[in-house]
Order: C-alpha cells, then structure tokens, then sequence
C-alpha cells in the first residue's frame, strides 16, 4: 500500500487536469447546482467546480465532501463518469455534517477533495454477465458502474439489478431503475423489506432474489454494495451460486477522514479502506467480514 | 405447460422423492387458476392444502386492525406457498393473496398428512421438504428483524 498514490485523476504524475500539482488535503471549491430530494431523509447535490476543472473518476470512488464550518464526510459518487464536469453525490442525511451538505442550497459553496479509492471496474466484466446487488443508499455508489454499462450495453451479457429497500418510499433512483429495464435491457427487481397493501411489488431480502437470477455465475461479474450484514449474506449467496470470489467485489463503509492512507481511521485489519478499497474482492473480505472488531 | 407429473419432479421442492412419494404426492394434486386480487386461503382457516406457484405473484399478508394489510412476505414462479397443514393446530397463519393472473399447483393436504403420519418414509421426506421452505421465510424474516436499512444508531 502506497499512501497518498492511487487517488485522483493523475495519480501517477502528482497532477491534476490541468497541469497543477494535487495536494490531496486541498479541498476545491465546488457550487450547488442542483438539489434534489430522493427520499425521506436522502437528497442528491449536483455540483459544479468553481475552477472550471471536471472532476474526472471512476465509478465506485468517493470523495471527502465538506460543508464549510461544520465538517467533513466521505461520500461516494453517484453520478455518470462520462460527465466529469458535473459532480454528483447522494447523500443520507444521518449526521451533522451529512445534514449540513443535504441542506445546501442551489448557489452554495463546499469543499471537495478527491477522488479517493479504489473503482469497480465493471469494464473487466465484459463479455460476461453483470449483477449488480444494491442495498438501501448503497445504490448510489453502484449507479456509476450501471451508467458505464448502459453505455455500452451490448459489451455485456445478461445484466441484473437485484435492489433491496426498507420500504416503497425509501427507493432510490426509480426513474433510473425504469428506464436502465425499459431501455437498456437491464433486470432490474426490487424488493422491499415492509410493504404496505398498495406494494404490487417483490416483499422479502434482496438475496433471496441471487438464488433465482438467471445469469452465467462461472462467468459473471458481480458488485455488491449496501449494509454490511446485507452484503455479507448477498456475497455468500452469491459465492454459494458459483460466481467467482474474485469476481466478487463489495464496497466497504468505514470511518475514512484523511483518504490517502495516513490517518488510519478507516483500518480493516491490513487494510485502509479509503486506499484500498472501499472496492475490494470478497476472497480478501471473506475472512474480515465474519470477524468483530477487525 | 408442462403437465403436473412432469413438472413435479424438477422442481427443488419434489426433487428426490421416492418414485411411490412423488406418485402419491402427483396424485394429491391439481392445477388452479387466480385472478389478481383472489385470495388462496385466510388466516385462521383450516390449512387443508398448500401450493406451488407456477406462474404469477402471491403477497402473504397480516390483515390489520385499522388500515391496509401488511405484506409480510411474496412469493412467485416455483415457491411454495403454505408449511401450516403439516404443523398443529393446522391453521393458516395469514392471509395469501393473489397479485397478478396466478397459476399454480394445490395439493390436497390432509391426505399427504395422514399419509404421513402413517408411513415415516412420507412423513421424513415431506418435513424435511418443509423444513426448507420454513427455514428460509424464518432466515428472511430474522435478517428483516434488523432493519439494515434502517437509521444508523
């Protein structure tokens, strides 16, 4: 693991874009151009960099978001990597500093720094079969990845959605979900945890929908992204399928502050999270995921 | 569509009976029709039968005091619907409603239970069978318990 390498668009030079060094601990200054409430208690920001510079990234990274004055928070990037010039974070309103950044009005200034982590990589699943498992907000970090898919769809074999929620109202990205099925031949299956009468749809764990997925497991590529507990059972089910543990890959949530692999807040025993993940092969997570306190 | 004698045998339910056993448990069964909105059985009633879903969506419901009913599980093509006819006191434990054009398999119940209950090869090939299907609403309904969804604590 090196620290301070593997993060931002020029990694390998030190260089930003535009040719001026990269100080990862500089946060730049983005504008709010957008506000938009998802759910009860999730909003997605679009925004714009005040210097004019995109943000270029790969799907499944995240950056460090701050509002000034109050603090800052790793967020992943939900936006499409083909539109660097506009940023896009989704983010659940949980904390101070997530409650700040969902309070950020059209116009309003905060501080990015980033991107961090490592991608999905879903470009590595061409050929073969794509499942996508998503739980709660952590289909916001995935939708970059089903965007590049979309994008060159017919590089693909079968592609599956499997998304898990708490209610009806608590689904993200519905008109996304519709259209990546109506338009890009996606499966895209939804169940939530608690339906009401009015619900026609699926009721019950999202894994219980990798059992009976029809897809290519010795050839399949799958990104899992959610709750711990849920990805743990959805890897296992997934590994129970047959799909190749090293063509299992989850992102991981942890406590990541400085992104570069100094700070060691967000440690996973040998690991920093925000160096060497958050993406990471469920062979290396397999024997951290079973573990307390690792 | 296949024909309930050859249907029976690839699905994971059946898969493995005895030929005699699939053949008593072929014989106990026809094939039915929902429409959306047709409920299969209500809570409380006698479970006398249980289904296999071929084609369409069933919702599992908890009727509520006031207010809509509370979807507790769904099931759709190739689950099984119903374990209450094999464990005392043999009544439905909620409601099973029909959400879509709903095809499916019933099985007469009581006969395989009495069956059961007389020959222990039926009775152990059938429990285990159910014991599956109880073990994955219970792992479903445990996982649901909690709410990874949920606001962080």
């Amino acid at each position: 693991m090196t620290a301070l390498a593997g993060h931002g668009p020029d990694a390998d030079s030190g260089r930003g874009p535009h040719d001026a060094p990269v100080d990862p601990f500089l946060p730049r200054p983005f504008v709010v151009r957008l506000h938009r409430q998802d759910t009860r208690d999730t909003f997605t920001l679009v925004l714009e960099p005040v210097d004019g510079a995109p943000l270029d990234f790969a799907a499944g990274q995240f950056t460090m978001m701050q509002a000034f004055g109050v603090g800052e928070a790793p967020i992943s990037i939900s936006g499409d990597p083909a539109h660097p010039e506009r940023l896009e974070h989704t983010i659940r309103d949980v904390g101070s500093v997530t409650h700040a950044l969902v309070r950020s009005a059209p116009g309003t200034l905060l501080g990015i720094r980033g991107p961090f982590g490592t991608g999905w990589d879903v470009a590595s699943g061409r050929g073969g079969d794509v499942v996508f498992v998503a739980g709660g907000i952590g289909l916001a970090p995935l939708r970059p990845a089903v965007l590049d898919v979309c994008r060159e769809r017919d590089a693909y074999g079968r592609v599956l959605l499997l998304y898990g929620a708490r209610t009806p109202e608590d689904i993200l990205f519905g008109d996304d979900l519709r259209r990546w099925g109506a338009e890009h031949g996606i499966d895209v299956e939804v169940t939530v945890d608690n339906g009401q009468h009015a619900w026609r749809g699926r009721v019950g764990l999202v894994t219980q929908l990798i059992a009976r997925g029809g897809f290519d497991a010795t050839n399949t590529l799958a990104l899992v992204c959610g709750p711990e507990v849920m990805m743990r059972y959805a890897a296992a089910a997934l590994a129970e399928r047959g799909v190749p543990r090293d063509r299992l890959r989850l992102s991981m949530e942890r406590n990541m502050k400085c992104g570069v692999g100094l700070c060691g807040h967000c440690q996973l025993r040998e690991l920093f999270v925000c160096v060497d993940g958050p993406v990471l092969t469920f062979d290396v997570l397999a024997p951290l995921m079973s573990r307390a306190e690792v | 569509m296949r024909t309930i004698e050859e249907y029976l045998p690839q699905h994971p339910f059946f898969a493995g009976l005895d030929n005699s056993v699939a053949a008593l448990v072929s014989g106990c069964a026809r094939n039915v029709h929902f429409r959306p909105g047709e409920f299969l059985f209500h809570e409380g009633d006698a479970a006398d039968r249980f289904f296999v879903v071929r084609h369409g969506r069933v919702s599992l419901e908890v009727r509520a005091p006031a207010g809509p009913a509370v979807v507790v599980d769904v099931v759709q093509d190739d689950d099984v619907v119903g374990w209450s006819w094999l464990v005392p006191p043999h009544r439905w434990m909620f409601d099973a409603r029909s959400t879509d054009q709903t095809s499916a398999i019933v099985f007469d119940a009581v006969c395989l239970r009495d069956k059961a209950a007389t020959d222990p090869v039926v009775g152990y090939a059938l429990l285990q069978r159910v014991v599956t299907v109880m073990a994955d609403r219970v792992q479903s309904a445990r996982v649901r318990l909690v709410d990874l969804y949920g606001a962080p604590a």
